[in-house]
């Protein structure tokens, strides 16, 4: 599976996470592709970091340099939106206001520790907002491929990358599976089609458990 | 300069930039960075500046334009991500950069000009992030203490000035401005707009002129955003976030 194919069935799964009437925030990455699968009968209402509350899809024309989304692309404001300054956006994200945050992640522990800032010495994007998305929004799921280029896990005992947050993450979703993470560790809960359960154990550093409906497959 | 007519042009503010001054900008990503500022910035030749803002922009908009230059000492900031050059810089050891939490940036912004003396959190305990700050036990709970920002010079972008100095921002191109606007002795407003008092409806004003040394009228943004640059797409994947 190339890259590109990995990044659309992560963002195709997490489009199932999100529910009628949820006010949603949407990391950089694999996570703003996820409204490319979103069922069209959903009201949810979409928050950005950069001040809006109410975020509608990219304008078929007339694109407006003052009106983007926080990675700096174009969007339009749904009706009963509304614009806002930085403090009160993360304001807002702190106080619990999001009620599921989607974040692309470099690395996530058996605890649910959130890597996702920086690789030291070669990329160095910066924290952005998600230690606040991290500790505010009422349910976190981390989006990534199973596995770094070169093959090695990024489902991990301990993060070797440099921690977002601690304990925070409640599931992770990549291109192989779907894990939840409990205060007793990791349970795959899904694997996706084509993956076997032997794929999963050989491309996952941390430990975990299998629900019920894993096992009997 | 009178009170209630703050408007005047680039070359009286270029001389206020000074070496080595800290400058707070407004702005994500660009959006919301007085084009017309930054140009004057880089014009007037100063350098060991030490930034202050959300993000380093891209190399060819916004504060990024003025990173480039090396000019710049230090940057507090959320994320350089789509400044590789900043990165870069940082890794030479150019460019002292610290990484501050966006929102609690803002917060330590806005500490600042409201004069209050910083705040306490706990988003950032345990990691790099903490750097050397201090912590504060109260009862069973343990918080990090977030110190206020101030300036010598603000840069913000507005929609629209009175010449008092009210301003009123367009979408999300308000962001940081708000409280950039209020945290440095001297701010300087870049306006699209700039109407007599009373113009503008008190109810709707965002930013109150108090705050407001000198304003500006701005030609517009004179560069080109990513979306409208197809060949930059894929070379500037956007930041983790």
């Amino acid at each position: 599976m190339d890259m590109g194919d990995a990044r659309q069935i992560i963002a195709q799964r997490a489009a199932r996470e999100i529910k009628d009437g949820m006010i949603v925030n949407l990391g950089i990455g694999i996570p703003s592709l996820v409204t490319d699968y979103l069922d069209s009968s959903l009201r949810v209402f979409f928050q950005a970091e950069n001040g809006i509350l109410g975020m509608g899809p990219t304008p078929a024309k007339d694109a407006d340099g003052n009106l983007s989304n926080a990675a700096g692309y174009p969007v339009t404001i749904l009706k009963g939106g509304s614009y806002f300054d930085s403090a009160l956006a993360f304001g807002m994200i702190r106080r619990g206001c999001v009620d599921v945050s989607i974040l692309g992640a470099l690395q996530v522990s058996r605890t649910g520790d959130l890597a996702n800032w920086i690789v030291p010495g070669k990329r160095v994007p910066g924290v952005g907002g998600a230690m606040e998305l991290a500790y505010g929004a009422k349910n976190l799921i981390a989006l990534m491929t199973h596995c770094e280029k070169d093959g090695r896990p990024k489902i991990v005992e301990t993060c070797t990358l440099p921690i977002t947050t601690y304990r925070c993450v409640r599931k992770i979703i990549t291109d192989l599976a779907v894990f939840t993470v409990h205060d007793e560790g990791l349970l795959l809960e899904e694997l996706m089609p084509g993956t076997t359960l032997e794929q999963i154990k050989e491309h996952t550093e941390a430990s975990f458990t299998c629900s019920p409906a894993i096992k009997q497959e | 300069m009178n009170l209630f007519d703050k408007v005047t042009n680039y070359d009286v503010v270029r001389p206020i930039f000074f070496d080595g001054m800290t400058l707070l900008f407004g702005g994500f990503g660009g959006v919301g960075t007085p084009p017309g500022l930054v140009d004057c910035l880089i014009e007037s030749g100063v350098k060991n500046v030490k930034l202050i803002g959300n993000d380093a922009g891209f190399p060819w908009l916004g504060m990024g334009k003025f990173i480039c230059l090396e000019r710049a000492q230090s940057l507090l900031a959320s994320h350089i991500g789509s400044n590789p050059v900043a990165g870069e810089l940082m890794n030479q050891g150019k460019l002292q950069v610290e990484f501050s939490p966006q929102g609690i940036l803002v917060e330590r912004i806005r500490s600042g000009g409201v004069g209050l003396n910083g705040f306490l959190t706990e988003i950032g305990i345990g990691t790099q992030l903490a750097y050397k700050k201090p912590m504060i036990r109260i009862g069973d709970k343990e918080f990090m203490y977030e110190a206020p920002v101030t300036g010598d010079v603000s840069l913000v972008y507005a929609k629209k000035a009175d010449t008092f100095g009210n301003l009123v921002f367009d979408k999300t191109a308000r962001n940081t401005n708000p409280y950039v606007a209020m945290a440095s002795k001297i701010t300087i407003v870049e306006a699209d707009e700039i109407v007599p008092m009373g113009e503008l409806n008190p109810e709707e004003i965002i930013v109150p002129g108090v705050y407001v040394k000198y304003i500006v009228p701005s030609g517009g943004y004179n560069w080109k955003w990513i979306w409208e640059m197809p060949d930059k797409l894929s070379r500037n994947a956007p930041p983790a976030k």
